[in-house]
């Protein structure tokens, strides 16, 4: 009897506390889907409205910015799942000088990532004429230590007597990587790309920098000029704008919650 | 056993991929190493080996010592704060109450949100008067307070911002530590008459001490890491009341075009991170030998 008691009293205190932690995204919610004049005073019936999307897709080529992430994404994912397979088959399968050398030299880009860089960064890309291109704002996250430090690990866990037996069948290098460690990591890649994208989608620093018009934008980069620039804009349109740019995220997370936390974790447990 | 790795091979599978890494890691580290030795080119003249003074100007620049108290404040005010909340949220999900997905989503929803995103509904939140913050403390008839407006209470108020992004990431790693510890472990405890209170703190919390170190060492570099909120929020003001590192090397390079002090920043952080990686390693080398 106190059991139950005590259950439904940590209950309450904890759904209490994540309302509480809930609350500023719950309010920017709120204002979205709420005329202006609702905006600092609350009455529960106030009738729900979208028009504050819809005026907020049309005062910013939002649909543009999400065009460039997209893009952008891609490349980036493309790029990252190529180049890393391909290092870390190297590093499992085949013996060479400097091996280790080497993968620790991969590895200072955990620690070293490209927006500490963006000083001498920003300077290279200027010199090869690719300031304000999308390829340039992905170029620094083309290869990632990340990524090659992951698949590495998968690899590992691939039986040699798979490898062996396939070199016996005549199979070559490309078959058996495409054959065998390939289709074994494929859990590791769906979760790769998945903690790729949200980094990506998110990413704010390095693309401001680098790109000067809304050709190239990404959405974070077109958010910020919406909400700052016209510093007349309305709350309610900025908190639109907000949601909006965000929604893609948050659906994918729903869908793929398990995994997103899964991979987290992964990305954390190194 | 593996096999020597055939020329034709290794340059399409290791040196192209690791050129591209070098050219954006190694290369620009290197490089801001040189430029912290030669001044700005200008129009009329080419930059010149100066040696050592852009690192005069460091060490007597006065906002530098500013933003590096700031950083160290922020730091060790928010990773402090968001693992005692994370150990928190992660019992909470953990004891299987009703309503726990709720709960779940509601802490970890932060998480997923980019960081510019989440500025926006912070900045919102904070607004004077339109806020609900400021909202809230008339309610309790208190005076409003400017929270990103005076020097006194910007970087706290940005801690907060960081303290919520960063907490249900946290969470997770806790959630995933309280799960392997061992149930005859408690039991145990609970026939020896322990409330859950003392197998808190004499079972789980010791077991959750490797999980803590990984989780405040990443902290630790991700505080020097993000600054999107201060770009968005305050730009580093009030009076640089809320300026941090990687803020200051942006503003310094890119607002006032000073690209050799820039270069000399960078490689105070890289030195800083560098130092931060090396305690990590002593750290958790040590968490090896504990275990």
């Amino acid at each position: 009897m106190t059991q139950g008691l005590n259950r439904i009293m940590w209950s309450t205190l904890g759904l209490l506390f994540a309302a509480l932690w809930g609350l500023p995204f719950l309010y920017s919610v709120w204002t979205a889907f709420h005329d202006e004049i609702y905006s600092a005073n609350f009455v529960w019936n106030a009738p729900i409205t979208l028009e504050n999307f819809f005026e907020a897709w049309q005062a910013a080529p939002f649909a543009l910015y999400f065009l460039n992430t997209v893009i952008l994404i891609t490349i980036v994912l493309v790029a990252n799942l190529i180049l890393c397979t391909l290092v870390a088959y190297a590093f499992v399968r085949y013996r060479f000088r400097w091996a280790g050398f080497l993968f620790a030299l991969i590895m200072v880009q955990l620690l070293i990532s490209p927006e500490i860089l963006i000083v001498e960064n920003y300077l290279t890309l200027s010199k090869i004429g690719m300031i304000d291109t999308i390829l340039g704002i992905a170029l620094p996250y083309l290869t990632s230590a990340f990524g090659i430090f992951l698949l590495r690990q998968t690899f590992l866990t691939v039986p040699v007597s798979l490898d062996e037996a396939a070199q016996i069948e005549g199979a070559g290098a490309w078959r058996v990587l495409w054959n065998i460690y390939v289709p074994l990591a494929k859990p590791v890649y769906l979760a790769y790309a998945l903690v790729s994208i949200s980094f990506h989608w998110n990413n704010f620093l390095w693309p401001l920098i680098v790109t000067n018009s809304p050709e190239v934008r990404p959405v974070t980069v077109g958010l910020s000029v919406f909400a700052t620039v016209e510093s007349g804009v309305e709350w309610s349109l900025v908190n639109a704008a907000t949601l909006m740019t965000t929604a893609p995220l948050i659906v994918a997370f729903v869908i793929f919650q398990r995994q997103f936390v899964a991979n987290f974790m992964r990305a954390g447990i190194k | 056993m593996n096999k020597r790795l055939p020329f034709g091979l290794a340059m399409i599978m290791l040196v192209a991929p690791c050129l591209l890494l070098v050219a954006f890691t190694h290369y620009p580290a290197l490089r801001a190493l040189l430029n912290s030795f030669w001044n700005n080119a200008s129009s009329r003249r080419p930059s010149k080996f100066v040696g050592v003074e852009n690192y005069q100007t460091l060490l007597e620049d006065d906002r530098l010592v500013q933003v590096m108290l700031n950083s160290t404040f922020y730091a060790l005010g928010t990773i402090p704060l968001a693992i005692g909340l994370a150990i928190g949220m992660a019992l909470l999900v953990n004891a299987k109450l009703p309503g726990t997905s709720l709960m779940r989503l509601s802490f970890f929803m932060p998480t997923m949100l980019p960081m510019i995103a989440v500025a926006n509904i912070w900045l919102f939140f904070y607004a004077p008067g339109i806020g609900l913050a400021s909202q809230i403390l008339g309610l309790f008839g208190l005076p409003p307070i400017n929270f990103l407006g005076s020097t006194e209470t910007s970087l706290i108020s940005m801690m907060f911002v960081a303290v919520w992004k960063e907490a249900g990431l946290f969470m997770i790693f806790y959630l995933a530590a309280l799960q392997a510890v061992p149930e005859n472990l408690k039991d145990a405890a609970r026939l020896e008459g322990a409330g859950p209170v003392r197998i808190f703190f004499n079972i789980v919390l010791p077991l959750l001490r490797p999980t803590t170190i990984f989780v405040a060492v990443n902290a630790l570099i991700n505080a020097f890491r993000l600054v999107d909120h201060v770009i968005v929020m305050t730009r580093g003001g009030p009076n640089n009341s809320s300026a941090l590192l990687l803020y200051y090397i942006y503003e310094v390079t890119f607002s006032q075009r000073d690209f050799a002090y820039g270069a000399t920043l960078t490689v105070l952080m890289v030195c800083l991170l560098g130092v931060l990686a090396a305690v990590q390693y002593w750290v958790l080398n040590r968490k090896a030998h504990y275990q």
